[in-house]
């Protein structure tokens, strides 16, 4: 292997400027957060409290830090693309190094920011939503944490170790076998996305267990709140759709680090099959993604309308429809491979079919918001800008879903547009409007209106001054990952304007983290555990919710039982009584998550470099650690009645 | 009260233990399942086309080893077998997979 006999210092002296300032940078930030954990003496506590946890709320709380931090990273690499794409013919990022940066852009956006976005938002939402004490399998919980963490740290690593993968976000095969691709890059990204995977896969069968089995007593599936349906229909979503990604890495890298030849284009590979297996998953992941989205737009919406949603069973046939329906589109990702008529037209058809519950559910938050009482708040903010973005973007979409027109869009600067429209305006918006939203219900304070609406306008003028040049960009036949461009092709214009849009959402971020940096010392504390007048099942209970969520499992008889509750003037049936409550069966912390991440990432980081000795070690405490983890008898205990009725006191509540 | 699954766990100490013969069971047919296919692959003891048709029969047969020997396929409480849709869902799933997979593949004779 060429790896194998690179000088170790060759790793990571590469003599771009760039990649010295992020090695000096990543130390200093270490060294920093090494001098600030034990300047405070704080190890302990982040060990007790926060690496070892178990609870939903933590991990959530994890997750969420996770993907705000891959936001920015990734949001970094955006604007280095955009100010390379400025101006013709620069000179700011070389060929390689462009490849690089917009391959590690889509990655971490996809799998280290937008899965770990809706992973934090199922862990905070759904165990409250549904009246449970925590997820149906918490110790897994905690493993697919740090699955998705050690996964992440593997890719984030390899811009500083021996180079990054450089083969685009959907590293095709043949450029991402070892001859076109040679070096680590593409072992990192196989091995990192193979890692977290898991880590998504074990979260969709637990939340699924959880939604089916820990309901309230008396609540119905159809009395469900609709972000537990969205979260139904996403895991429905990843149990399927996941292993064909895993199984498509798998092979890629069994022909990368033991010569096979699966996807080559001599000795009988088929590299068209990679890009099949690909979009097997990946035309699924976009729901994945846009679901949870959709579910936090139907609570937000109900909740500011002051109205009960439209079309309930709509929206919930709505959302199961595409889980199914999405399954039968993958190939529209690639109608030029020449895959004939009657395959084109059968997925120019299908994909055009999703667009029908998509309208469904459009519509249905219109309706919700008609004649309501609405109330401009954050979360509500977002999810009106969402409405025309998606609108935008969903018929760009269904432009591109025309298979003979594809093939002037296919890999243009016009299909970059569409999918940062459906993405951002429909995923990332929706992620913000819940952030908005369950914020106060997770850290007991209110995210600052002023610095939260100067963050809002950032963001949606600079969307569409970024993203709507590039439709037109692309008509004009300017094609996606090219990494210059000459004077005198009237893209110049565009292109600077698309990156002051770029640039616009930048300082829109900045001020988001601004306010969240405001709002921790300013920001209004939130009392009353309802801060927004809620409808379902979280609101009744304090912020943050106290450690088992429930004193006592409430009896559920209506959709939205707080609000009715509230209607009726009976919240006191939710109010906790000492003769109720019972010792509290609770799971155990555990270092053992941890660790299996963290073998995991050795195990990750000894293929990478086809280290095999260390690949063994890895593997080889992974299988100990499951081990140990089969002979654990005594993994939980019991919350005493004293300290129960400590806690509620404390909390007001009794 | 006691609502995680895991709560089985420590609330009922394991005195129902008996020798698990079906894990055991289980475990030698899917070894010699898998020997099989490998001994097939490795050693060309049929031709392409049977080795490709014993081996996809053989891994049926390891899909249903694992279903009723280490996955409780037949095993319910009170609630709707779950895993009976779940199973449905697959098997509509793999089948669209497969099967339109191969329907791309082939390219409609425009390559190859």
């Amino acid at each position: 292997m060429p790896i194998s006999h690179l000088s170790h210092w060759g790793l990571l002296v590469t003599g771009d400027p760039l990649i010295y300032g992020a090695d000096v940078s990543i130390l200093l930030v270490s060294v920093g957060i090494v001098f600030v954990l034990t300047y405070f003496k704080k190890w302990k506590w982040l060990w007790r409290e926060w690496l070892t946890t178990v609870d939903h709320k933590r991990i959530g709380i994890m997750y969420l830090i996770a993907a705000v931090l891959m936001l920015f990273r990734a949001g970094t690499d955006a604007l280095l693309m955009r100010t390379q794409l400025a101006l013709p013919n620069e000179h700011f990022l070389g060929p390689s190094h462009y490849d690089q940066i917009f391959t590690t852009h889509g990655t971490v956006m996809i799998f280290f920011m937008a899965m770990p976005f809706i992973f934090a938002l199922m862990n905070i939402a759904v165990p409250l939503q549904i009246g449970a004490r925590d997820v149906a399998f918490p110790y897994l919980n905690a493993v697919s944490f740090w699955l998705f963490f050690f996964g992440a740290m593997l890719l984030n690593i390899s811009f500083v170790i021996g180079g990054s993968p450089a083969a685009g976000w959907t590293s095709y095969a043949p450029l991402a076998g070892l001859h076109f691709s040679p070096g680590p890059g593409e072992n990192f990204y196989l091995l990192a996305l193979q890692i977290t995977g898991i880590g998504s896969i074990a979260t969709g069968i637990n939340f699924l267990a959880t939604i089916f089995k820990m309901r309230a007593p008396g609540m119905t599936l159809m009395k469900m709140p609709l972000f537990t349906w969205s979260i139904v229909a996403t895991n429905i979503l990843i149990i399927f759709a996941f292993p064909a990604l895993a199984v498509a890495l798998a092979l890629l890298l069994i022909d990368r680090i033991a010569g096979a030849h699966f996807f080559t284009i001599h000795a009988g590979g088929l590299p068209m099959m990679y890009i099949n297996m690909f979009w097997i998953w990946g035309h699924p992941e976009v729901y994945i993604v846009l679901l949870p989205a959709f579910g936090v737009f139907s609570e937000v919406v109900a909740t500011f309308s002051r109205k009960t949603i439209f079309g309930y069973k709509a929206m919930v046939s709505s959302m199961l429809v595409i889980s199914v329906v999405s399954y039968f589109v993958w190939a529209h990702h690639f109608f030029t491979m020449g895959g004939g008529v009657s395959v084109n037209s059968f997925f120019a058809v299908a994909s055009m079919l999703i667009g029908i519950p998509t309208g469904v559910k459009v519509f249905n938050w219109m309706f919700t918001m008609y004649r309501g009482r609405i109330r401009m708040k954050m979360p509500m903010l977002w999810t009106i800008a969402f409405i025309p973005c998606f609108v935008l973007g969903g018929a760009s979409g269904m432009m591109l879903a025309v298979a003979p027109v594809d093939y002037q869009f296919h890999n243009s600067y016009f299909l970059v547009a569409h999918f940062h429209e459906m993405l951002i305006g429909g995923v990332v918006f929706g992620m913000f409007a819940a952030l908005y939203y369950w914020w106060p219900k997770v850290f007991g304070f209110i995210l600052d209106e002023k610095w939260g609406r100067w963050a809002f306008w950032f963001w949606n003028i600079g969307f569409y001054v970024c993203f709507e040049p590039q439709y037109a960009l692309g008509l004009m036949g300017m094609q996606r990952r090219m990494y210059t461009y000459p004077a005198g092709m009237g893209w110049t214009a565009l292109n600077f304007i698309s990156t002051i849009g770029a640039f616009l959402m930048g300082i829109g971020f900045i001020f988001m983290a601004g306010g969240i940096v405001y709002s921790i010392f300013k920001g209004e504390r939130d009392l009353t555990g309802d801060p927004w007048d809620g409808r379902t099942l979280e609101w009744s209970l304090p912020s943050p919710a106290p450690h088992y969520n429930f004193a006592v499992i409430p009896t559920i008889t209506d959709r939205d039982q707080w609000w009715t509750l509230k209607e009726q003037g009976k919240q006191d049936t939710l109010r906790v009584r000492a003769e109720d409550i019972a010792p509290i069966h609770m799971p155990k912390n555990s270092a053992k998550p941890f660790l299996v991440g963290l073998a995991f990432f050795v195990a990750g980081f000894g293929f990478v470099f086809n280290w095999y000795i260390l690949a063994a070690v890895g593997l080889f405490c992974v299988v100990i650690l499951l081990l140990a983890r089969s002979f654990e008898y005594h993994s939980d205990y019991h919350i005493p009645v004293d300290e129960v009725i400590h806690t509620e006191t404390a909390l007001g509540r009794l | 009260m006691l609502n995680t699954p895991e709560s089985s766990r420590g609330i009922a100490p394991h005195h129902a233990e008996r020798f698990p013969w079906k894990g055991i069971i289980g475990y030698v047919l899917s070894i010699i399942l898998t020997g099989f296919s490998m001994w097939i692959g490795l050693t060309h003891a049929a031709q392409f086309g049977a080795a490709i048709f014993i081996i996809l029969g053989l891994a049926v047969l390891q899909i249903f080893v694992q279903m009723f020997l280490f996955m409780h396929v037949t095993e319910s409480d009170e609630g709707p077998p779950w895993q009976v849709l779940g199973l449905l869902a697959g098997l509509l799933f793999v089948a669209t997979i497969v099967g339109m997979s191969m329907w791309i593949m082939t390219f409609n004779g425009q390559a190859s």
